[in-house]
């Protein structure tokens, strides 16, 4: 099959980029996983096109694009509001909608969060590189999507509409309490280094990305002892770099790292975090690592039943 | 058994080895992530080495983290096996100095050696990859010469080119691709450390090898180059 235009890009918002659920299998050699920051919001949004929950999408950050439909295209905004409209009138988010050759899809006022996910019903034409259609400039897999680029796809048959109700739907805040599982390395922190670290609220810095949030202490900052050994670090990783301001690494952080780390963020909170923003405001407190796995089982079974529901609408 | 298991996250489980970083260690590692490997346990998504360290990433609903524990535990690991397992020497020419290795100059002036024992006692032990990161590709490798330890550039470059030999402390590498660092370049290899084009074997390294720099003129790194760009070159294995 020949791929179609799909859009043409008029605006290219400050930061938006392919992105699937990430490049695994290569942390051996040091490649970074990257992928969607909100794995959430990114596999609802392939799941209401009736894509494979994997299935590349545009990733946008705050302020969106500007995108010239070109072939009738289903299409599904999750994630960040930031106020998705089509020729000046808003459309719902959380929700599949048919677009025309000719409509112009747009972005308005941020409303909440950080990052929104563009599916489209089929597949964008983005190359598989080590198996994933995620960007990582850093590392030399794809660019950010430019004023003036053509996207290419293969546009799926037309299918039901179909969204999400508004119970389901993530209310992103600009102060979130996240859970923990402590270590690695527990050796590194005295108790009260840890009790500061539980009983502080931080900021988080303009200078995040999807690397890393650094974060900013409100009073102090977090005390290391001794060396660590580099070991693998994990999305949601607080690592305690010397000058005691924690850093919570992201989708691109790199495979490895140096410095003692006193928690790890739970999978199902992380999207909380890829939704706030520069100067929001996150306090952490500890859970246990089987309390932290039901909710991961609780939010895949979610995208499960989900899934299911869409395989039967059709 | 002497490692331990602790959870990192919800989807990641850290194997904490107890002894020393040695070659020994590294071997052990190598055997460890092999058997783990072998398993084929359903929800393990990737298994990833570290100096004293294994990682295993998982999916939490296919596995949990008390079965999984329990599965690794049921591990022997003595190393002992290893005898037998072939270890692979890659020989990585190297054109050291003049344009190609800038700091070379520093290296030498800060250990008061002269520019040629500089680049025979590079040359001199064979390096063991004892593990990748930092970018894709990129080896850290033990033991360099202390005679040549040299501390980082105070002010990093912007840009160093694939395929830069460094030193910085006690630590040598190789810059897999074009990156800002701050490490003291003394020489280049016309090798791809990485090439995406290969499907079958995008990295020329994998942790647990051994490298041996060999020293070349700048005429063979212009044929070595253009025999790798081309295709044509096989690089050396033992």
């Amino acid at each position: 099959m020949k791929s179609q235009l799909i859009f043409n890009v008029n605006k290219a918002g400050v930061y938006t980029t392919f992105q699937d659920m990430g490049r695994y299998g290569y942390q051996r050699f040091g490649v970074p996983v990257s992928g969607a920051m909100d794995t959430f919001a990114f596999q609802v949004a392939n799941i209401l096109v009736g894509n494979q929950r994997n299935e590349g999408c545009l990733e946008v950050t705050l302020i969106g694009p500007e995108l010239e439909v070109k072939c009738p295209v289903t299409v599904a905004i999750t994630g960040a509001n930031l106020q998705p409209q089509v020729n000046g009138e808003i459309i719902p988010m959380w929700q599949s909608i048919h677009l025309q050759p000719g409509d112009i899809l747009h972005f308005g006022r941020h409303q909440s969060g950080v990052r929104a996910y563009i599916a489209i019903g089929g597949a964008f034409d983005c190359p598989l590189m080590l198996g994933s259609k995620s960007t990582d400039i850093k590392s030399g897999f794809g660019k950010l999507i430019e004023k003036e680029d053509t996207i290419y796809g293969y546009p799926a048959q037309k299918k039901k509409r179909f969204g999400l109700s508004g119970q389901s739907i993530p209310i992103y805040d600009k102060s979130i309490d996240v859970a923990v599982i402590e270590g690695p390395h527990q050796e590194n922190f005295t108790q009260k280094a840890r009790e500061s670290f539980f009983n502080s609220f931080f900021t988080v810095d303009t200078n995040s990305n999807r690397m890393g949030y650094r974060l900013k202490a409100e009073n102090g900052s977090i005390e290391t002892i001794g060396d660590v050994w580099s070991d693998a670090i994990p999305f949601g990783s607080i690592q305690i770099p010397p000058n005691g301001q924690p850093i919570i690494l992201m989708a691109d952080r790199q495979t490895t790292g140096g410095y003692p780390r006193i928690g790890t963020v739970v999978s199902s909170d992380l999207a909380k975090i890829a939704q706030l923003p520069p100067q929001g405001k996150i306090c952490f407190h500890p859970i246990s690592i089987e309390e932290a796995q039901d909710r991961a089982v609780e939010m895949e079974l979610f995208l499960w039943c989900l899934e299911k529901f869409r395989q039967d609408l059709n | 058994m002497d490692f331990s298991i602790k959870p990192v996250g919800d989807r990641a489980v850290k194997v904490q080895f107890q002894q020393e970083v040695t070659p020994q260690l590294n071997m052990k590692i190598k055997s460890f992530c092999k058997k783990i490997t072998g398993l084929n346990i359903e929800g393990v998504v990737e298994v990833v080495p570290a100096f004293n360290s294994v990682t295993i990433y998982y999916q939490p609903f296919r596995e949990t983290y008390l079965d999984l524990c329990q599965k690794m535990n049921s591990l022997s690991v003595d190393g002992s096996e290893n005898e037998f397992e072939e270890q692979r020497l890659i020989k990585v020419p190297v054109v050291y100095g003049g344009e190609y290795g800038p700091d070379l100059q520093r290296v030498a002036k800060y250990n008061q050696l002269s520019l040629e024992q500089v680049i025979k006692l590079h040359q001199k032990p064979d390096y063991l990859i004892y593990m990748l990161g930092f970018l894709p590709g990129f080896p850290y490798l033990g033991e360099l010469n202390a005679d040549l330890a040299t501390p980082r550039m105070e002010n990093p470059r912007k840009s160093v080119s694939a395929g830069s030999v460094g030193i910085a402390h006690k630590q040598t590498g190789i810059y897999p691709v074009e990156s800002p660092g701050g490490w003291n370049i003394i020489g280049k290899t016309p090798l791809q450390l990485v090439d995406l084009a290969n499907e079958r074997h995008p990295f020329l390294f994998e942790a647990g090898d051994l490298v041996r720099f060999c020293e070349i003129s700048e005429t063979e790194f212009l044929e070595i180059e253009e025999a790798v760009v081309s295709g044509k070159y096989v690089v050396e294995i033992e």
